[in-house]
């Protein structure tokens, strides 16, 4: 495909030969746009003597060449298929995008104004799930035979069983790099047993429960936002409310009541395989595993398990919760669900961490 | 008289021991707007599977364009377009960009070339205002719409259009069929159709074919308002009767 200018006469026409299609329009259009730009001013010509065939891309060519140029355009011996097209796409009056406004840049104010703004919808709407989970809880007693016990046995068996070896994986491995990251600098002061009581109370008070949210948001969370959000989109949460079922009581308490059943669980696994961990290691600096068992036991009291174990409940609901409500609010469309499992994922880290942060402040008040 | 656009010669498919059809052969003209019929389960997708070279058949040879499918398919692909039931437009790109895409990979035109050519087709298919809108925003005949206007990108001479009128209300559906007997006039193009609107069939086909699960196979072929009229065939006579009543 070639496009020629020639002018005579104050006249300038552009000359096509070869085939006018996707394909050879994209090979001249850059050269069409500029020839027909720099004949404004004058009369404007295109020649199809020499198209074999022409498309709508090569009508749309043609049209905009005409639009660049600003008059309105003869075309030279197109023949009737061709001249047909050309007034079809005409007609078609095809506007062109209106240029988007100019950027105005927006005070940082009102920026964290409405970032704030987000934040206190989002907990809002937080707030307000868990009321309804609440008051479903509530209801239960008259609602009982809208529980199914199969269906909690399965998330159960979904949200802490399946989940088991990769806790023992994870706290096992955390148990080891814990132990050889803080020997290093305890061996210089010759207090290399103390890691057993550090890491140990490091596993139990903190990192367990929080190791093991982490594991919950990133396998249950985002599977119960998944789930739930396909149910939406394909009406079946629709269905469940015209039978006379609450989705409340049917899906979200189930999985709420399996998390927080899971995750002491999971945390007791992830803490036992962290301290296997940080004897193997105490075990290659020579100290036998007796002796670490007593540095544990001597460090460790029943209150800093309890703790955890206290804290991987109310993690477990928060992950559970925001899994669910992620689900729930699934959108239209086809990324709707995938961003529903990523909501429940990140906002079930964000909500652990900011849940550990207040525990940890209430147990610096209460002296816990 | 030009050659057919797709010759189909004693197509067979069969999964495992179970046959869906076999001996299915017929062929498509050029500028024609031909349609696949026949009841749930008998295969009308599968052989739509195997026309648009998603599928290899089982036994027997397909040529479109006079190209052996098996051999060139995607030279094939190049040379038809395709809408599919759910219009399967990208929800993550507007409806302009859906039109765009075919063309950025396989032409060279440069980006206003390729909205340029993008708006045209949506202004085809009567979307013209609705080019920046996102899939999941518009009514399901608007996604039916937009998906010719993406099988349309490279201007194929051939389409195939996987029920385009199915759960539409009979206005929307009259434009669908306005809009394929449109590309027929404006762009010579061929549309072949899997449907079961017989009202859309009676209105632009210009010949059928009726695949039969029982017979597992063809059981009719010709225009649609002859074999209405006088096709002995049991099930040709019931489809009609009972998709009229």
């Amino acid at each position: 495909m070639t496009v020629r200018g020639s002018e005579a006469a104050g006249r300038v026409d552009l000359v096509f030969r070869g085939s006018l299609d996707a394909v050879g329009a994209g090979r001249i259009w850059r050269e069409t746009m500029r020839q027909a730009v720099a004949a404004r001013g004058r009369e404007l010509g295109f020649d199809l003597t020499g198209v074999e065939q022409c498309d709508t891309a090569g009508a749309a060519l043609l049209l905009s060449a005409e639009q660049r140029h600003g008059g309105v355009a003869r075309f030279i011996a197109a023949s009737p298929p061709i001249a047909a097209l050309l007034a079809r796409v005409r007609d078609l009056a095809v506007v062109t995008e209106k240029p988007p406004p100019p950027a105005v840049a927006t005070p940082p104010r009102r920026v964290l104004a409405e970032f704030g703004g987000r934040l206190a919808g989002r907990v809002g709407e937080g707030l307000a799930f868990l009321g309804q989970a609440f008051t479903a809880l509530l209801g239960l007693p008259a609602r009982r035979r809208m529980v199914r016990f199969a269906d909690l046995a399965q998330l159960i068996d979904q949200a802490g069983w399946r989940a088991l070896p990769l806790a023992l994986l994870l706290g096992y491995l955390m148990g080891l790099i814990l132990a050889f990251q803080s020997a290093i600098p305890m061996r210089r002061f010759g207090a290399d047993l103390f890691v057993a009581d550090l890491v140990s109370i490091a596993l139990l008070r903190e990192l367990g429960p929080l190791l093991a949210a982490v594991i919950l948001a990133g396998r249950t969370g985002s599977a119960q936002a998944a789930e739930l959000g396909t149910m939406k989109v394909n009406e079946e949460l629709d269905a469940l409310v015209t039978m006379g079922l609450d989705p409340m009581t049917l899906l979200v308490l189930p999985r709420l009541a399996a998390a927080m059943v899971s995750m002491p669980a999971l945390v007791l696994a992830l803490d036992i395989a962290g301290l296997v961990g940080m004897t193997t290691v105490l075990a290659g600096f020579g100290f036998p595993p007796a002796l670490v068992a007593h540095r544990v036991v001597g460090a460790v009291h029943p209150s800093d398990l309890m703790g955890g174990i206290f804290r991987a409940v109310a993690f477990g609901a928060a992950v559970a919760a925001i899994g669910c409500r992620a689900g729930l609010a699934t959108g239209a469309g086809p990324r709707a669900v995938g961003t529903a499992a990523t909501r429940a994922v990140v906002g079930g880290i964000v909500a652990t961490i900011a849940l550990d942060g207040l525990f940890a402040l209430l147990s610096y008040r209460l002296g816990l | 008289m030009s050659a057919p656009v797709i010759r189909a010669s004693s197509l067979a498919q069969h999964f495992g021991a179970r046959m869906i059809f076999q001996d299915v052969s017929f062929v498509v003209n050029a500028r024609e707007i031909f349609a696949i019929l026949g009841g749930s389960g008998c295969g009308k997708s599968t052989l739509m599977k195997q026309l648009i070279g998603l599928l290899p058949p089982s036994a027997g040879r397909i040529e479109i364009l006079g190209q052996d499918l098996a051999r060139a398919r995607q030279a094939v692909r190049r040379s038809i377009g395709v809408m599919f039931q759910s219009g399967a437009l990208f929800g993550s790109m507007s409806l302009l960009e859906n039109v765009m895409l075919p063309l950025e990979v396989f032409t060279t035109l440069p980006p206003e070339g390729r909205e340029a050519v993008a708006r045209v087709k949506l202004g085809l298919v009567g979307l013209a205002d609705a080019a920046s809108l996102m899939p999941g925003e518009i009514s399901g005949g608007m996604v039916r719409r937009a998906g010719i206007a993406r099988a349309l990108a490279l201007d194929p001479p051939l389409l195939f259009l996987d029920e385009p009128s199915a759960g539409l209300d009979p206005i929307t559906s009259a434009g669908i069929d306005r809009l394929i007997l449109d590309l027929r006039a404006d762009l010579g193009t061929t549309v072949v159709l899997v449907t079961h609107e017989l009202a859309s069939i009676l209105a632009i086909a210009d010949r059928c074919i009726m695949l039969d699960r029982a017979a597992q196979g063809m059981i009719a072929e010709g225009d649609p308002r002859h074999l209405r009229e006088t096709s002995a065939e049991p099930t040709v006579r019931a489809f009609f009767r009972r998709e009229a009543a």
